[in-house]
């Protein structure tokens, strides 16, 4: 049994687990009554998780909650809406096809008899938009909507519970301008006086010193620390967050980079984001020949979105790119591959394997045209430029003709960059290359991407893990809400500076501007 | 600019009117092609073959909305008959009795919508529970229809629907025959297609119906039971399907198992003209109504001025893809024109 007044939710060791992941290991939290409790951990620490448990939107695979002395299991969002929980998803849940008014009140209609009363529901939707200080006709469908918007209504559909006790926010700012942000507080204060609970997940530091009360974090699945913010400051946040622990080894370069020519340039790339406001913000950089250059950013900075660029898939975008000292027109896939850009994604599942195919063809699909003769296949080329990369890179196969997916993760990241290295690059680009394989696999990747730079290939590597991307970039660019924010070098390079620059370009500084 | 505006206004509300506009069209034109085209007992034929093609549009629209399709409802037609012109010409026959039972038309009519409904059942149950396509599933339930259409009677037309009096089941031929000098199967179309759209704009299933065709994800997390709702709109389909059983049955006044082949079509023709999209999330009953008319008239016109069978397929085939690449536009017509005024605000 557990009882405290001051808590109206409480989470008693919660596991999470995914095929392959612990996503929640023995997460104990308590969620304070009418205060704005926050959650803070890097990408995948397990916040989001957390609060879909609560919600009611997936169910712990152990651990128990309790509300008012008793336990409660959720078996749906019904089931925890009914206790007077409410969330606002990190990605949009709306209706595009429907009006802002029927997507206020889906699932809560009012109903004259059997039929719906929609003048109720659209004066309720105008006076709750009041509220929100965003008189959006209550007609307009949602789709038709600016993002921040859509945002908005998408917490105009929590307001209009009565019977609301908590409210979860999981990154409700994301895609709020300032003053839009401001009338958010605004809300969440009434909120609390209103005796609401709040908890509130931001990757955005100032906003949860000027707004939050309690702060929790999470790292990696586990509870790590949690203090009132007002004892708190920047730091003590930060060096929670990303921990002291684990240490991967520094390579030690033989290549004097200083004297290395520059392979690529890129000056002033832009590109547009859909509903106003920059993916990419006047992004320049360079890459020396034989360097590992590191992008770190926390997600939606915009780092995929510079190598999409650089691929050829977003031709919308603007800006100068030089390439070996030539200027380079970005057209197509095909040509960047051909003019010796290669690609490692981000999502190896869904981008860089075809799961329907064995190992052989999965690392030689992208490469296919120089083992072709005539209309016709040669294996036997084929074949033998595939072995020489499963030897290379030490992929552990026993047949090449097995399914790519009976391999573990990261021998199946290592076929995805083989594919990458049979196409012949000069550069190399890999977004989170050590996403979702194991620790022992992780350094195995690092070593390759060391040896393959000593070999005078040019590298860049994305990642959101600050040890990893430390260990193995010679140098770093951060890059915060489409903006560079900041190029570490050599001792420049630490945990502190990059936090505090991957923040630099959002909230109320210059990135706040846009609306 | 402002000139590019208000023409682009312009030509959205002609483009929203488009199958109205062509409607009106190709009844100009056949009335000039063809002089008896507008006379009393062209037009009543041309309704008859509407309020078939728009019943089936009308389930189908469900069915769409929410992103599916439902490739079985002609099979269901023919079974349906063959199901309802058996019941009333033999008779249900227990084997363990050997007695043979007669029953009286309404409750054969209510039996078969019954069924109507439970084809619709199975086609959702496939859809959601087994996960199966909904191309594929319904495909399949197609087969397995006319299957049983042609096994009721081994292929064999049963052609005394009218009933017998001493049995007390007469009565069925009425579906087929007109009212007041209009086809029956038209005022059942007009109550149909009335309480389809109350259905969908006025009570809260068909919110849930444009729900779970824009974002079923969201549907679900917004504690809309997405498969409860699947069921039930493959449900109104066979329901509709097993109206339009009835009636065509009981107008030919026999019932033929290979009847309403190939209808589904006709279906899926309608509700895309009236600017239902494939990939769910839109469309209005208005809108399948004036499909289904335009399908009639073309079908019906064209034979009448004598244009060839072959030539009817080409022809229609290209008036379907014509009013998709239409619809497309107006989509991208409408983006643009939400883009510039989100802009100038």
């Amino acid at each position: 049994m557990f009882e405290d007044p001051n808590v109206v939710l409480h989470c008693e060791k919660i596991d999470k687990i995914y095929p392959g992941t612990k996503a929640l290991d023995g997460v104990s939290f308590d969620l304070l009554k009418g205060k704005v409790n926050v959650l803070i951990g890097e990408n995948g620490a397990g916040k989001s998780t957390l609060m879909k448990m609560i919600a009611g939107i997936e169910q712990p695979s152990a651990g128990k909650m309790y509300m008012d002395g008793k336990e409660v299991y959720f078996k749906d969002t019904n089931a925890a809406r009914a206790k007077g929980i409410g969330i606002i998803h990190q990605e949009l849940s709306l209706f595009p096809n429907m009006t802002v008014y029927e997507n206020i009140f889906i699932g809560h209609e009012f109903k004259k008899g059997l039929f719906l009363d929609d003048k109720k529901h659209q004066e309720g939707a105008r006076k709750v938009l009041a509220r929100l200080e965003h008189e959006i006709p209550p007609e307009t469908m949602v789709g038709d909507l600016r993002v921040g918007q859509q945002q908005m209504v998408e917490i105009a559909r929590n307001l209009i519970q009565d019977d609301l006790r908590v409210l979860i926010m999981d990154e409700p700012t994301s895609s709020l301008s300032a003053a839009e942000v401001k009338v958010l507080f605004k809300i969440m204060r009434e909120l609390l006086a209103d005796g609401i609970s709040i908890v509130y997940i931001s990757h955005r530091l100032e906003e949860i010193m000027e707004i939050g009360d309690h702060v929790t974090i999470l790292r990696d699945g586990k509870y790590v620390a949690d203090a009132d913010v007002k004892d708190i400051e920047l730091s003590w946040i930060v060096e929670n967050m990303v921990g002291k622990n684990t240490q991967y080894h520094r390579f030690k370069r033989s290549i004097d980079l200083a004297k290395a020519e520059k392979v690529l340039e890129m000056e002033d790339i832009c590109l547009p984001k859909q509903g106003g406001g920059w993916l990419l913000n006047h992004v320049s950089m360079y890459l020396k020949k034989g360097e590992v250059l590191g992008i770190y950013g926390l997600l939606g900075a915009g780092r995929s979105e510079l190598f999409e660029c650089l691929m050829g898939m977003h031709p919308e975008h603007t800006g100068k790119i030089t390439y070996q000292g030539k200027p380079m027109k970005v057209k197509h896939i095909a040509g960047q591959i051909r003019s010796g850009l290669a690609l490692v994604p981000e999502d190896r599942q869904r981008q860089g394997l075809i799961q329907t195919l064995d190992i052989c063809k999965n690392t030689s699909i992208a490469s296919m045209k120089r083992y072709q003769f005539g209309p016709f296949l040669r294996s036997g080329a084929e074949e033998k430029a595939v072995d020489g990369e499963i030897s290379q890179l030490h992929i552990k196969v026993a047949d090449k003709k097995l399914p790519i997916l009976s391999l573990s993760g990261g021998n199946q990241q290592k076929v995805v960059i083989g594919k990458g290295l049979l196409t012949n690059p000069t550069v190399l680009l890999m977004d989170e290359p050590s996403r979702g394989i194991d620790i022992g696999a992780k350094t195995e990747v690092f070593e390759i991407i060391h040896e393959l730079s000593e070999q005078g290939l040019s590298i860049i590597v994305i990642s959101s893990e600050l040890k990893e991307i430390m260990a193995i970039a010679d140098r770093i660019y951060v890059l915060s809400n489409g903006k560079c924010t900041g190029e570490l070098e050599g001792e420049a390079i630490n945990e502190d500076t990059l936090v505090r620059t991957s923040y630099a370009g959002l909230g109320t500084g210059a990135g706040a501007a846009e609306v | 600019m402002r000139n590019n505006k208000s023409g682009n206004q312009l030509l959205m509300t002609i483009l929203k009117g488009r199958t109205f506009i062509v409607l009106i069209l190709l009844v100009i034109f056949f009335s000039i092609a063809k002089n008896n085209f507008l006379a009393p007992a062209t037009i009543t034929m041309i309704a008859k073959h509407v309020a078939l093609y728009g019943i089936l549009g009308l389930g189908m629209t469900f069915v769409i909305i929410t992103g599916g399709i439902d490739l079985s409802v002609g099979s269901v037609v023919g079974l349906i008959g063959m199901l309802a012109g058996g019941m009333i010409q033999e008779g249900i026959t227990l084997r363990f009795t050997g007695n043979t039972y007669y029953f009286s038309v309404p409750v054969i009519v209510v039996a078969m919508l019954i069924v109507g409904c439970l084809i619709g059942m199975i086609n959702g149950l496939i859809v959601t529970k087994l996960n199966v396509a909904p191309f594929i599933a319904t495909l399949g339930t197609m087969y397995i229809c006319r299957g049983f259409a042609n096994l009721r009677s081994g292929g064999a037309t049963f052609s005394s629907i009218g009933g017998f009096e001493g049995l007390g089941n007469t009565g069925f031929k009425t579906l087929g025959s007109n009212i007041a000098n209009i086809p029956a199967g038209v005022y059942i179309f007009a109550i149909l297609a009335l309480l389809s759209a109350i259905l969908l704009k006025k009570m809260s299933f068909g919110w849930y119906v444009l729900a779970v065709g824009g974002n079923e994800r969201s549907a679900r997390l917004s504690g809309i039971k997405a498969d409860k709702i699947k069921i039930l709109v493959y449900m109104i389909s066979g329901f509709c399907a097993a109206w339009v059983g009835m009636i065509n049955t009981a107008q030919l006044s026999a019932a033929h198992p290979a009847s309403g082949d190939g209808w589904e079509m006709n279906a899926i023709a309608a509700t895309v003209l009236g600017g239902t999209s494939m990939a769910g999330g839109s469309g209005t009953i208005i809108g399948t109504i004036v499909g289904a008319f335009v399908i009639g008239v073309i079908n019906d016109g064209m034979t009448m001025c004598g244009v060839s069978e072959f030539w009817q397929k080409v022809i229609r085939g290209m008036v379907i893809i014509l009013a998709v690449v239409i619809d497309q536009t107006q989509r991208n017509l409408q983006a643009k024109m939400a883009l510039q005024a989100r802009n100038a605000n």
